[in-house]
């Protein structure tokens, strides 16, 4: 079988430029003599994240579900919102500018007060992640919403489609491209949100063990816990991206 | 071919019975100032099973009259009387068939033709049967089960034209349906539009920008001039039907091609 040269390109250049980094952060600290504690050579990370992958593991899985549930909710709390808003005259001249204004507000400084609020159990961490993951999702599908093509509305009211009938069978299906889009940006977040919240105040969790590491002055396990949190973000994303991927064709042209 | 697509079969010849009329119908835009006229009064009667193509530049309010006769849009004055009532919303009988496909795209062509049927409640098997059969008749009996994304253009308009007909309506409204076909694949729509004609003898109305198009296709030609937007005049074909590629070429195509031109503007009287 003959492999695409595509294909291989595609792959060999990223690996070539991590190899290219890894040499260079390598060679800095043999030329400065940069003792471990403030900067670990690539191949202690390595050591500590085999050494330590049970723990690596067992801490990620809390992370991975506060980042799941909380992106969860933001999705099936923000899309009857996004609804709701672009179906509804009243309402989306009430909320549509507070949304977009939001964006704006870091949500982030917020934590403390939920930590407050909620306590320092996984309701605190679904909180923040659901907070950070909900805007995304509520702005995009209601503007996919917003911007169904003209020739699809008008092709439903040529067929004398009901408002209920146009909504389910066109506009929301037209959208979809929109909340994926959304969702994407929202499970990245989530996965910030759960690590915020881990910050403040947790005894589990990736974020909870980078801040017990970083205390302990063992640098090259929370540089482990850093690359755990990296793969289960890049994880997380892809599963969405894979969901993008596989409906693309199907949306490839709706226009807007 | 299937003759079983037709559902009623008067030659047009002989419906000579006016199915509608278009009464001092007019178009504004805009309010104060800014107003536009995009059609000043058009009076027209619309015999049954005509083809009538509506020519003209862009702006010339062509689009706008089509809109008006499928009960999309409002007019500002005058009113469309189709079968002796006023046409204020779209009718059940009839079909659109849009400038770009505007096919679904996450529904497969068979649902994309049933969709029509779907919202009026009447997705039965006859239903279904009628749209394959449709699919067969303009060549797309292997792509049922197609995403309109794997289709060429010319596919994706034929498939268009099968949901504009799965209903068996008695007017045909179609707003630049070829425009952005190529010439070989736009002749072959010409072809398919005249035999579904000739199969349905549904009435057509059909905007265009081209001469050649207008004047293959129609019995009567309508030759707008735009800013305002009006009729500037109204051509008889009388070309016999079945009418055949190599009319293209005659002498009396050319001549009501002269005359379409003249009334477009782009040249003097002969």
């Amino acid at each position: 079988m003959k492999i695409p040269s595509e294909a291989v390109t595609r792959i060999a250049y990223p690996v070539l430029g991590l190899l290219l980094l890894l040499a260079l952060w390598q060679s800095y600290i043999v030329l400065f003599d940069v003792p471990q504690a403030v900067l670990p050579r690539p191949l202690a990370v390595w050591n500590a994240t085999v050494n330590n992958l049970p723990l690596l593991i067992s801490e990620g899985r809390v992370t991975l579900l506060e980042s799941i549930y909380g992106f969860l909710l933001a999705f099936f709390l923000g899309i009857p919102i996004a609804v709701a808003i672009s179906s509804s005259r009243t309402l989306n001249l009430m909320f549509y500018p507070l949304l977009i204004a939001t964006q704006a507000l870091p949500k982030v400084a917020l934590a403390p007060l939920i930590l407050v609020w909620l306590g320092t159990g996984i309701e605190s961490k679904l909180a923040i992640a659901w907070l950070v993951a909900f805007f995304p999702i509520v702005v995009d599908t209601a503007t996919g919403l917003r911007s169904t093509p003209a020739e699809m509305l008008d092709l439903a009211a040529s067929v004398r489609a009901t408002g209920w009938q146009t909504f389910w069978k066109i506009r929301f299906p037209a959208a979809l491209p929109f909340v994926i889009t959304g969702s994407k940006v929202a499970i990245t977040l989530a996965v910030i949100g759960a690590v915020i919240g881990e910050f403040i105040s947790s005894n589990e969790g990736l974020g909870n063990l980078l801040l017990v590491a970083n205390s302990q002055v063992n640098t090259p396990l929370a540089f482990a816990a850093l690359l755990a949190l990296a793969v289960l973000g890049m994880a997380l994303y892809a599963a969405v991206a894979f969901v993008d991927i596989a409906l693309k064709p199907w949306f490839s042209e709706v226009r807007h | 071919m299937t003759t079983s697509v037709a559902e009623a079969v008067p030659a047009p010849e002989q419906a000579s019975d006016i199915y509608g009329r278009f009464i001092g119908v007019r178009k504004v835009f805009g309010t104060g100032e800014s107003t536009m006229v995009a059609l000043s009064e058009v009076d027209y009667e619309l015999r049954k099973g005509e083809l009538v193509a509506l020519l003209g530049p862009s702006g010339c309010g062509k689009t706008t009259l089509l809109r008006m006769v499928a009960g999309l849009t409002k007019p500002s004055g005058g009113s469309v009387v189709i079968r002796g009532r006023e046409v204020t919303e779209p009718q059940d009988d009839f079909g659109f068939v849009f400038q770009s496909p505007n096919l679904l795209p996450w529904r497969t062509v068979l649902s994309n033709v049933l969709f029509p049927m779907e919202i009026k409640g009447r997705l039965d098997a006859a239903a279904k049967a009628r749209a394959v059969e449709l699919l067969e008749h303009v060549g797309l009996g292997k792509f049922l089960k197609s995403r309109p994304h794997e289709l060429s253009g010319g596919m994706k308009q034929r498939v268009a034209l099968c949901r504009a007909l799965i209903h068996s309506p008695s007017l045909i409204l179609m707003d630049e349906p070829f425009g952005a076909l190529d010439e070989l694949t736009r002749m072959e729509m010409h072809e398919l539009l005249l035999d579904i004609r000739r199969l349905t003898g549904a009435t057509v109305m059909f905007v265009t920008h081209s001469i050649s198009e207008a004047v293959y296709l129609a019995d009567e030609v309508l030759v707008f001039s735009a800013r305002p937007g009006r009729v500037s005049d109204r051509i008889r074909i009388d070309l016999p039907y079945p009418r055949e590629a190599a009319l293209r070429y005659t002498a009396s195509f050319r001549d009501y091609e002269r005359r379409a031109g003249a009334g477009l503007g782009v040249l003097h009287h002969a």
